[in-house]
């Protein structure tokens, strides 16, 4: 208490001080927790390794899905026959659980090419191809049901299988990640 | 490089093997001399079983994790080093970079493992229809088949632990003609005991495909069938999965019997100390 | 770590030397010879002693293990069968860790449920039970990671699904998804540093068995009848008494250890670990190990991703509040005759939902999910609560004493009649 009476002989002076160094004790402390964290966060090589990929369509044919790999995500791309794009379409977006028209899901002119990502929304598992209720995908570890817009129609799945950032170079060829953030 | 990952796609079939064949019927339960708490491997059927892997599933399937030396060590078929050394010298291995840089082959050593079939996992799909053969080394442990209520509860008690081998004898005898109105895919083959009946494997074994050896009356001891192949070459997998069974169940008796012994000592000075108070 | 003061004496020159500098001997004389324990504790109450044998256990054989496994997504699979198959009881120390985090949680659930039902939670051990639930909370944590090493498929599919968990928290999910992946997806990163922090945690773990034990220590123990002490006649002195008796209830759980290690050591696990881990296969059913199944099932009985994380980790923290939520002034169970039935439902309703946990989401086995997953809730926050109000329990002794004598001696007999502790001899 002694302390308290002298510290208010001489009130400004020392209450700065005492914040001041305070401040830059925690400013320190909390720049040495930074790189810690930082290092936590993908390393130089993984970022690298993300880099966009090349996907030739040519050799898949109509009615295939194909898994390829992009930052260690799995990516479907199928190439969907008329009728499954016909059953996409059809569908009233209103009645959706992440409503989203077929159109938004494939590139303009591209409707044949489907990109998805081939992990279930619910908990990352793979959903098999062309199975389940609407053809498109079933889910074995939770029961999700995509349909061959890889929209998300029944199970625990809170939303449509997410597309990749992708772009075509050619009418045969997409570029997987491209512009896609590091 | 994208070539390559196409071909490990080809999802057009579904022919992954789930381990838990939840579909289909349970198969039968075998008797296996390695079940039980005094279960030992029996030494003659690891070496028909080896010789079954050998000549049959060699060509295709892999035995990545086991090494020619394994084969004389104690608890498994029970070969010699001789002929162990004999027998790696038969395989061609890999070695290298030599003083020149280049890689060569060499005779097999008994350290060496056993050479896989194909080079890599994209190879060993491309010969096989878009799947690989999966390795063998451990089968039986990498298998099995839901028991269900309320047997699973009941097994921790029988110490039933043979489901993947009971599995892996039906999946290779499990080969008949696909029921009408069952359509197998292309590629597929039928099988009573596989998850989802359609196996890529075609049939392994047919009766007569493996000679055994003679015994003293000129006859092979065990029959030269497909239902005798697939036990020998289970137990022989059971062994690379688990090759130190034998001493687990040996020195487990003696743990257990051990702790009955203490236990009991603990219990009498326990009540003996107790035995000063009202509790 | 009593807060009685050490009778400790010691005899050499030395010991007297030492002492007076650092009071070790001291402390664990007063802590584990003459601490004083209720002279009518059962047998539940080893399982402090069973636990703590089982956290060295699976520290030592840790140790062991991490000297051959190798912590990288391309030869990990490959360096635990090394383990298993050359290195000189490789397979028994690597089985003895598998089984024994199984039995770790055998342990814990006994131990957890006995202090439910004896009312060890209640006044004034809260802060004891809390860090009780806390250990709980380390123990799943590096138990998850443990079971990620072995990277087989259901490592990997297990990472993949929990930390997928992660994502559904709002605002902050994907950043704690990024840190713990350490790439966009599970992967080698991952592997590394589940390593590193499932060596950590069992010693984080230890710290906190130390302070609950120094809690344990401040009240005391509870004991069956929940009556508190009231003299030292109520008590005996930790050592031999309740040292021998923990030492005999280790040796027989030693055996069911031991019949797990020696006899069907896979019995627990799943046989998809021992396939390599894949990233593009699914296994066809991915479940976690047994002693998460229950928080599994609520997990999925929640249609929803979000309201299910929430369901699952508010499953366990409402433990944590249970001091709270019971508003009974009576502790042990056997005293409590309308709680003692809605007990055994609930432990029912936790082996319900722990089966459930297993079987794939559809159909009726959702349903039932979601009625067990409701009545454990319903249990917690609306039972116990109105429970304490409504219950009219059955007349408690006056003390340990009495209800020892009471039990043996016949009814009636008059508290402290007979109450020299030695008189038996």
């Amino acid at each position: 208490m002694a302390e308290t009476t002298t510290a208010i002989a001489e009130p400004t002076r020392r209450d700065f001080l005492f914040i001041a160094t305070g401040a830059a004790a925690a400013v320190g402390g909390a720049s040495l927790v930074w790189p810690f964290i930082q290092s936590m966060t993908p390393d130089a090589a993984t970022v690298a390794a993300g880099a966009p990929v090349e996907v030739d369509l040519t050799p898949i044919a109509e009615g295939q899905i194909v898994k390829v790999f992009w930052r260690g995500k799995l990516i479907f791309v199928r190439h969907r026959t008329p009728a499954e794009i016909k059953a996409a379409e059809d569908v009233n977006v209103a009645t959706l659980r992440d409503p989203q028209p077929d159109s938004a899901r494939v590139k303009p002119g591209h409707a044949p090419w489907l990109i998805v990502y081939g992990n279930c929304t619910h908990l990352g598992c793979v959903p098999l191809g062309q199975q389940g209720e609407y053809k498109g995908w079933f889910c074995p570890c939770h029961g999700s049901v995509f349909d061959t817009s890889g929209r998300v129609r029944g199970g625990p799945a809170p939303i449509n299988l997410p597309i990749p950032p992708y772009n075509f170079v050619s009418d045969t060829k997409i570029v997987i990640g491209q512009g896609a953030t590091a | 490089m994208m070539k390559r990952t196409l071909l490990i796609a080809a999802a057009v079939l579904g022919l992954s093997a789930p381990a838990i064949a939840s579909e289909g019927a349970n198969p039968p339960q075998l008797k296996w001399s390695f079940a039980g708490p005094f279960g030992k491997f029996d030494e003659a059927q690891l070496q028909r079983g080896f010789k079954v892997y050998r000549e049959v599933c060699s060509s295709c399937h892999s035995l990545n994790y086991v090494n020619f030396r394994n084969l004389s060590q104690p608890g498994g078929p029970g070969f010699s080093e001789a002929q162990v050394r004999a027998l790696a010298a038969e395989y061609k291995v890999q070695d290298g970079p030599n003083d020149a840089g280049d890689m060569f082959e060499r005779a097999g050593r008994p350290a060496d493992h056993f050479p896989a079939p194909f080079p890599n996992e994209n190879a060993a799909a491309a010969a096989n229809g878009g799947k690989a053969p999966p390795d063998l080394s451990l089968m039986p442990k990498a298998r099995t088949y839901e028991r269900g209520f309320p047997w699973f509860i009941f097994d921790a008690f029988t110490q039933f632990a043979e489901n993947g081998s009971d599995y892996l004898v039906a999946v290779l005898t499990g080969y008949h003609e696909a029921p009408k109105g069952f359509s197998v895919p292309e590629g597929g083959h039928y099988n009573s005991y596989f998850p989802g009946n359609v196996i890529a494997m075609p049939k392994p074994l047919s009766d007569g495909q493996v000679e055994y050896p003679k015994g003293a009356d000129g006859k092979s001891p065990v029959p030269e069938t497909v239902d005798q192949y697939a036990r020998d070459v289970t137990a022989f997998l059971m062994w690379t999965a688990e090759p130190h069974l034998d001493a687990r169940k040996r020195i487990g008796f003696q743990v257990i019997l051990f702790l009955l012994v203490l236990s009991g000592l603990l219990y009498f000075t326990k009540k003996k100390i107790w035995s000063r108070i009202e509790h | 770590m009593s807060q009685h003061s050490s009778t400790y004496v010691p005899k050499s020159a030395f010991g007297k030397w030492f002492e007076s500098r650092l009071p070790i001997a001291g402390l664990i004389h007063s802590s584990f010879i003459v601490y004083p324990v209720p002279r009518n504790i059962n047998y539940f109450w080893t399982f402090g002693a069973i636990l703590s044998f089982m956290l060295a256990s699976q520290i030592l054989t840790g140790v062991f293990l991490a000297m051959y496994y190798t912590p990288h997504a391309s030869l990990a699979f490959q360096s635990v069968e090394h383990i298993m198959r050359d290195v000189n009881f490789g397979w028994l120390i690597r089985y003895m860790h598998a089984n024994g985090a199984s039995m770790f949680f055998v342990a814990v659930y006994v131990h957890i449920f006995r202090g439910l039902y004896y009312g060890s939670y209640k006044a004034p051990r809260e802060i004891l039970w809390i860090l009780g639930v806390i250990i709980y909370g380390l123990m799943m944590a590096t138990a998850f990671m443990g079971y990620v090493l072995p990277w087989g498929q259901m490592s990997f599919w297990g990472a993949t699904v929990i930390t997928n968990i992660l994502a559904a928290i709002p605002v902050v999910g994907d950043t704690i998804q990024s840190l713990l992946w350490g790439g966009y997806s599970v992967g080698n990163p991952t592997l590394n540093r589940f390593f590193s922090i499932h060596y950590l945690l069992p010693f984080m773990i230890a710290g906190v068995v130390i302070l609950h034990i120094w809690a344990l220590h401040v009240p005391g123990q509870n004991n069956p009848t929940g009556v508190p002490i009231k003299s030292d006649k109520d008590t005996v002195p930790f050592t031999p008494f309740a040292t021998i008796k923990d030492l005999f209830a280790t040796a027989v759980f030693m055996i069911l250890f031991a019949w797990f290690v020696f006899y069907i050591p896979n019995y627990l696990g799943h046989a998809d670990n021992y396939v390599p881990a894949n990233p593009s296969v699914t296994p066809a059913h991915i479940v976690p190990e047994w002693y998460f199944l229950p928080f599994y099932a609520i997990l999925r009985a929640i249609p929803d991703k979000l309201g299910g994380v929430i369901a699952m980790f508010a499953s366990i923290a409402v433990l944590a509040f249970l001091p709270w939520l019971d508003t009974s002034k009576v502790r042990s169970t056997s005293y409590r005759p309308l709680y003692k039935q809605f007990f055994w439902i609930l432990v029912a309703d936790t082996l319900l939902l722990g089966w459930l946990g297993a079987k794939p989401p559809e159909g009726w086995y959702v349903i039932v999910s979601q009625i067990a997953t409701a009545y454990y809730f319903i249990h917690f926050l609306v039972i116990l609560p109105l429970l304490g109000f409504i219950e009219r329990p059955l007349p408690l002794p006056n003390s340990i004493l009495e209800s020892v004598l009471g039990q043996k001696g016949g009814a009636g007999l008059p508290a402290g009649a007979n109450a020299e502790p030695q008189s038996k001899g």
